[in-house]
């Protein structure tokens, strides 16, 4: 079985080295888990404001490292001024099938009209939306650098004025709503992924409650370990073209 | 359906290998943890899990155990919505659901009783009927509404330390301050200093764990819990570094967590194999050894 893993990350994170935060080491590590397509947005994009070089970075990155493996999701901002030139750029000259949000790291709600229009201009583009809704446990976090997790109670209104849209939430916790997950999932085309998701079976339950070829593979590594991902496929119980479904073909169907 | 051997086989090439047949290639193997690797969990739960009895719950607990390669496990706390049981009457109910699922699966559990400072006549007495009377070999996790390193914790300390029976005792070191009376690696640290001889393990390691591991590195009769915090890269490499493998724990906290991104961080961290070996069980066996000695229990 090969694995399209829809979350991963490269750069540093701010607040420890990680394993995996060389891309070299990330590719090793991917390759040992058969690993044959990788989606990578950069740590950089959290709170960095050169968003633009930060995409050239990514997107030098996955030209370099991996041999194509490494698909590049930029970052975008849209509380920078001329963002719009960032989305541009991202399509037209890196070429990338999709950008990577941070609503809560980049200081705006989701129902601020900024999100709406970078969810229309990607969408025209047709672009691939990832939105990242957690990056690490709250109780975790650095003290000078407390982040809430986005709120996506207004999700499923955002998705119904943007047709077309093919968003993906990243990093779902337990603790994200479930009602509210579900009612964005009948607005449109949301995706999501399985890095955060827990509990004893954890991944096999969610598959039960969510439309299934919207699930896709997400091991947020290197942040995490990449096994945590893996096992949680193996302890869900799906059986083997459920599996493989969630591991490779989803995201191969999404990203078309 | 695949066990987990033959579903990280099934998954464990890399390129080189992308067109070997799947199955060529070992994760186990490579990572030391063969045929004979035994994982024991030392910490669950039966919250959070599908079923109506504990009988029931018990029973999903092996299925995914079965999945995931995990031999056995040390059950606690039952299944109550109330997380901070406070009558004496709820900690036995629990602990008696503890016994009922042991009883049912006694190959894959062993128990732990639940218990709490604040009550500490009932707690005794609870003592004596589920370890020196009962079938039980563990006690906690503790999480109660007495933070660890108060005087009423002291008699429950002694005992343990005197039946050689380890403690296990919730804590953590959240940003932002943990709940009142919960109790920290500090508070841990406090009551081990009191009790030299006593061997207790923190569930959590204060979640922020580069912070709970400094905080018990000097308390040597202090281990390291790994349990129930995001599987994030970089907890068990500084664990082994600053404490030795032989002070950490594997543990998963289901089924609130999974066993898999716990057991993850084992797998995925840069150990050695054998380290990985003595954290994924053989540290629990040494220190259950005594009383699964003396209850001649399998070992």
């Amino acid at each position: 079985m090969t694995v399209i893993d829809t979350n991963v990350y490269l750069s540093r994170w701010p607040f420890r080295r990680l394993e995996g935060d060389e891309p070299a080491n990330l590719i090793a590590k991917l390759h040992k888990r058969n690993v044959v397509q990788a989606w990578a947005g950069s740590f950089d994009g959290l709170l960095h404001r050169d968003i633009a070089g930060v995409n050239i970075r990514l997107a030098e990155a996955c030209r370099t490292h991996g041999q194509g493996m490494l698909i590049p999701f930029g970052s975008i901002n849209p509380k920078l001024p001329d963002w719009q030139e960032d989305v541009r750029r991202c399509d037209e000259v890196h070429n990338m099938p999709g950008i990577r949000l941070h609503p809560n790291y980049h200081g705006y709600k989701i129902d601020d009209p900024a999100f709406a229009e970078v969810l229309k201009l990607a969408t025209e583009r047709k672009m691939i939306v990832q939105m990242a809704l957690v990056m690490e446990d709250d109780r975790t976090q650095h003290p000078l650098m407390r982040v809430e997790p986005v709120d996506i109670s207004p999700l499923a209104d955002v998705v119904k004025n943007t047709p077309g849209l093919r968003l993906q939430i990243l990093n779902g916790t337990s603790h994200t709503s479930r009602e509210h997950v579900k009612a964005a999932f009948e607005a449109g085309n949301v995706y999501t992924e399985i890095a955060m998701v827990e509990r004893v079976g954890g991944v096999g339950r969610f598959v039960h409650n969510f439309p299934p070829q919207r699930v896709l593979f997400g091991s947020y590594y290197p942040f995490f370990y990449f096994e945590s991902a893996l096992l949680k496929v193996q302890e869900s119980g799906l059986d083997e073209a459920a599996q493989k479904a969630l591991c490779e073909d989803n995201a191969r169907k999404l990203l078309g | 359906m695949l066990n987990r051997r033959r579903f990280l086989k099934s998954v464990g090439a890399g390129a080189a290998l992308a067109a070997a047949p799947a199955g060529a290639w070992d994760i186990r193997s490579e990572a030391g943890l063969g045929e004979n690797m035994r994982i024991w969990d030392q910490h669950s739960h039966m919250g959070q899990v599908p079923g109506n009895t504990p009988e029931e719950r018990m029973a999903f607990l092996v299925k995914c155990m079965d999945r995931d390669g995990v031999e056995r496990l040390i059950l606690s706390q039952g299944y109550s919505d109330d997380q901070h049981p406070n009558t004496p009457e709820q900690f036995r109910k629990e602990n008696d659901r503890v016994m009922a699922a042991v009883k049912a699966f006694p190959d894959r559990a062993y128990g732990s009783v639940y218990l709490s400072p604040a009550q500490l006549d009932f707690s005794m007495h609870e003592l004596n009927r589920c370890i020196r009377d009962g079938p039980m070999v563990m006690i906690g996790e503790i999480e109660a509404d007495a933070r660890c390193n108060v005087p009423d914790m002291d008699p429950i300390a002694d005992w343990a330390a005197q039946n050689e029976v380890v403690i296990f005792q919730h804590e953590w070191l959240k940003t932002g301050g943990d709940e009142p009376n919960e109790s920290s690696p500090f508070d841990v640290v406090e009551l081990a200093k009191r009790h030299p001889k006593l061997q207790i393990v923190c569930a959590h390691t204060g979640g922020n764990w580069e912070l709970g591991i400094r905080a018990i590195r000097a308390q040597k009769n202090v281990g390291c819990g790994i349990a129930g915090s995001d599987p994030t890269s970089g907890f068990v490499e500084m664990a082994v570094r600053e404490l030795g493998a032989e002070r950490v724990f594997y543990g998963s906290d289901v089924g609130g967590r999974s066993f898999a991104s716990q057991i993850a961080k084992v797998e995925g961290a840069n150990i050695s194999d054998a380290d990985k070996k003595l954290i994924l069980g053989g540290n629990l066996r040494r220190l259950l050894t005594p009383v699964l000695k003396r209850k001649g229990y399998k070992i």
